[in-house]
């Protein structure tokens, strides 16, 4: 092993030895200045510019991935504007089939009250008989002076009683014309009335009608607007992105609460039925069985909120004729109901187990068993629990889905946020890198900066010198002789000779 | 054509479910997480008084012990290298409710055993080591446990050869309730000693040594 202080011991005396080496390292260095100036400044420029390559490659990855995560967002807006579409365009499609369908009944309804209406105003435009024209001869004959002759006065007292016969008559005949009028009247009402309470139904169905066309408008214009493929489209398709995210998260995070609820359920039991000691890997055959009922209990629910069209997680099912998904469906639910009642009795069991070995460790522990609550509500809370417990996992389906189609979303920003951010450092790199190596070639000149100054120095007086030699040559060559002072103050004639 | 597709279909899915089963199933087969404990009991002199720590024990055990797992209670007595030195064993049924009975039916013979036992005049432990070995070995338990109640002084009887080297790899030796003898309070290196020897003969022979006498501690058994 070479001892170090072998350096110092170049010289009698250590200082000197270490001036020694000082100077000798200042002339290396200095000797070594210019390529190791250039070797820096090609390792800066080398750092900067792969770091600007990477940067640059970064960046397009990023661009690309922000056009993908745009057609992706779009793409899922899109679909969610034509379901959002098709429900309304349903909804409409039943409204019109429900108040449109007894149309041509209203319609049949409508006419035959009018026509009643009509028949009834014809009844009731019928003008009474008047006065027959005897009554003309009356007022002739009244008009006739008194004569005093009793014959006429006879006469007279005669057609006066006829006369009020007569009027007897027409009064009793026009009061009954005036209320046989009155009665047709009074039969309208009823026909006015239902025909007015028709028109209304009629109105309430279209003015329905005009709020359902309004939606369908609403969401034909959000449809729209997607279409065109807008930024504020997809700015709101983002913000609507991310919230559905966390907010499907947090659903989430309580069903897993829940199906680990559900889990502990049937775990215990199921040791009973495929045995407690056996493992498959690193896990009892008893767990892997509850968990295995658990997730057959999701699977069957999501399939059932598939074939309710209520997801669209396997687009086969949604796809299915009506007929094939109703028999799918009922399925489903006889098989979820099955696995509810089997889930139901695992409850009963695991009760049952837990008193067991309740009852053998109080045994053990030398402890007289305490008197079992008689009390059978907890037996049948559980078994209610997992009664119900499956029927409630099988809304899973609705957040996982919206959990999924977000996630697609939130992933792409978050790899592109990612990806800007790595670009930036990269560029950050290579920067630093460029100036590192400027930093390093000015500490390095730092060093030496005995030996620049001493060849600045030279540098100086050769220059000098150089300068007081050009300058002595200069003042020899600019040094005029008093003839050519004289030539130049006269000049020369050009003679013709 | 359609038909040999689908049928081709068909079996591939059968072929990949019946692979699937069976690797499901030898990962079952191979995974030994099963444990085997044999309870060495010390019915000599006077530590026979101490043998209903050694039934709070065993009842620690079994309350602790689960399906698939195997316990065997042997006591130590002039020559304990005998099965007929084997008070108790068991290994439980894979169905909790059957293990619980059998439970039930194990401590009952251990509070037999401990009503009816009588003190022996020497201390074989090393036979009931080499018994408790062999029976632990033949029952292929995943874990094995080998507890030792005993205050570790061994006597044996004139004749009785113990210099067998033990064969100990992957069994835990647990030491329990050492006592402290007369001699051991007047001189703690003979204590120190004896429990140092029965340390080097533990781990000489492969295993792994642990001494619990604060029965408060026994959850660090399993550990």
């Amino acid at each position: 092993m070479p001892d170090a202080t072998i350096l110092f011991n170049i010289t009698p005396v250590p200082f000197l030895s270490v001036l020694v080496w000082i100077f000798l390292s200042i002339a290396a260095m200095y000797f070594a200045r210019r390529p190791f100036h250039d070797a820096m400044a090609s390792l800066g420029r080398v750092i900067h510019n792969a770091m600007r390559v990477a940067a640059a490659s970064v960046k397009s990855a990023q661009k690309r991935l922000d056009v993908r995560n745009r057609e992706v967002l779009l793409a899922a807006g899109m679909e969610q504007a034509e379901r959002r579409t098709e429900r309304e365009f349903e909804r409409i499609g039943t409204a019109v089939e429900r108040n449109l369908k007894a149309y041509p009944q209203l319609q049949r309804q409508l006419r035959e009250n009018l026509l009643r209406l009509e028949d009834d105003y014809k009844q009731s435009a019928e003008i009474p008989q008047g006065l027959s024209d005897w009554v003309k001869v009356i007022d002739a004959i009244a008009a006739i002076k008194p004569s005093g002759d009793p014959m006429v006065a006879n006469i007279l007292e005669d057609i006066h009683n006829t006369l009020k016969e007569q009027h007897k008559i027409a009064l009793e005949g026009h009061r009954k014309a005036v209320s046989q009028r009155h009665g047709i009247l009074s039969r309208m009402v009823p026909q006015w009335r239902a025909t007015d309470k028709t028109l209304s139904g009629l109105e309430k169905a279209i003015t329905d009608l005009t709020a359902r066309s309004q939606a369908v408008d609403r969401c034909m214009t959000e449809y729209e607007t997607v279409r065109i493929q807008s930024d504020a489209a997809e700015r709101q398709l983002s913000s609507s992105s991310l919230t559905q995210f966390f907010t499907s998260g947090l659903v989430l995070g309580v069903f897993i609460i829940g199906a680990i609820i559900n889990f502990n359920l049937v775990a215990l039991p199921m040791s009973e039925m495929v045995g407690g000691a056996s493992y498959i890997g690193a896990f009892r055959t008893s767990d892997v069985a509850g968990m295995f009922i658990v997730c057959l209990e999701v699977v069957v629910g999501i399939f059932l909120m598939d074939a309710l069209r209520f997801t669209r997680l396997f687009s086969v099912i949604g796809c299915l004729d009506d007929k094939k998904r109703t028999w799918f469906f009922w399925i489903l639910l006889i098989m979820l109901t099955i696995l509810a009642g089997v889930e139901s009795s695992l409850a009963f069991m695991r009760d049952r187990i837990a008193a067991d070995m309740e009852a053998l460790r109080q045994t053990l522990a030398g402890i007289e068993p305490s008197a079992v609550a008689a009390s059978k509500i907890p037996t049948i809370g559980q078994m209610i629990l997992g009664f119900i417990l499956p029927f409630i996992l099988t809304t899973v389906a609705m957040p996982f889905e919206t959990f999924i189609s977000s996630s697609r979303t939130v992933l792409g920003m978050t790899a592109s946020w990612g990806l800007r951010a790595l670009a930036f450092f990269l560029r950050l790199a290579g920067n630093l890198g460029y100036y590192l190596g400027r930093l390093v070639v000015n500490v390095y000149d730092l060093v030496i900066f005995p030996a620049l100054w001493l060849e600045a120095l030279v540098v100086r007086k050769m220059a000098s010198a150089s300068d007081e030699k050009n300058a002595e040559q200069d003042g020899s060559a600019n040094r005029k002789t008093p003839m050519t002072i004289l030539e130049e103050a006269a000049p020369c004639k050009k003679t013709n000779d | 054509m359609q038909k040999n597709k689908r049928l081709m279909r068909l079996s591939l899915l059968v072929f990949a479910l019946t692979a699937m089963v069976t690797a499901m199933a030898g990962c079952a087969q191979k995974a030994n997480h099963t444990k085997g404990v044999y309870m060495l009991v010390d019915t000599s002199g006077t530590y026979t008084e101490e043998l209903n720590k050694a039934k709070a024990i065993i009842n620690y055990l079994l309350g602790t012990l689960t399906p698939g797992d195997t316990m065997a209670i042997g006591r130590i007595d002039t020559g304990s290298f005998s099965e007929k030195d084997i008070v108790a064993k068991v290994t439980f049924d894979q169905r909790p409710s059957v293990a619980n009975t059998q439970k039930r039916a194990f401590q009952k013979k251990v509070a037999e055993f401990v009503s009816k036992v009588k003190s022996s005049s020497h201390t074989d432990i090393s036979g009931g080591l080499l018994q408790a070995v062999e029976y632990l070995n033949e029952s292929g338990s995943g874990e094995k446990y080998i507890l030792i109640f005993s205050d570790l002084k061994e006597e044996l009887a004139k004749g009785h050869v113990r210099d067998v080297p033990f064969q100990l790899d992957d069994f835990n030796i647990i030491a329990l309730n050492v006592t402290k003898l007369r001699d051991d309070i007047r001189d703690p290196k003979q204590y120190m000693q004896r429990v140092e020897l029965w340390r080097e003969k533990a781990e000489g022979g492969g295993g792994n040594w642990r001494l619990i006498n604060d029965l408060e501690r026994l959850d660090n058994i399993f550990s």
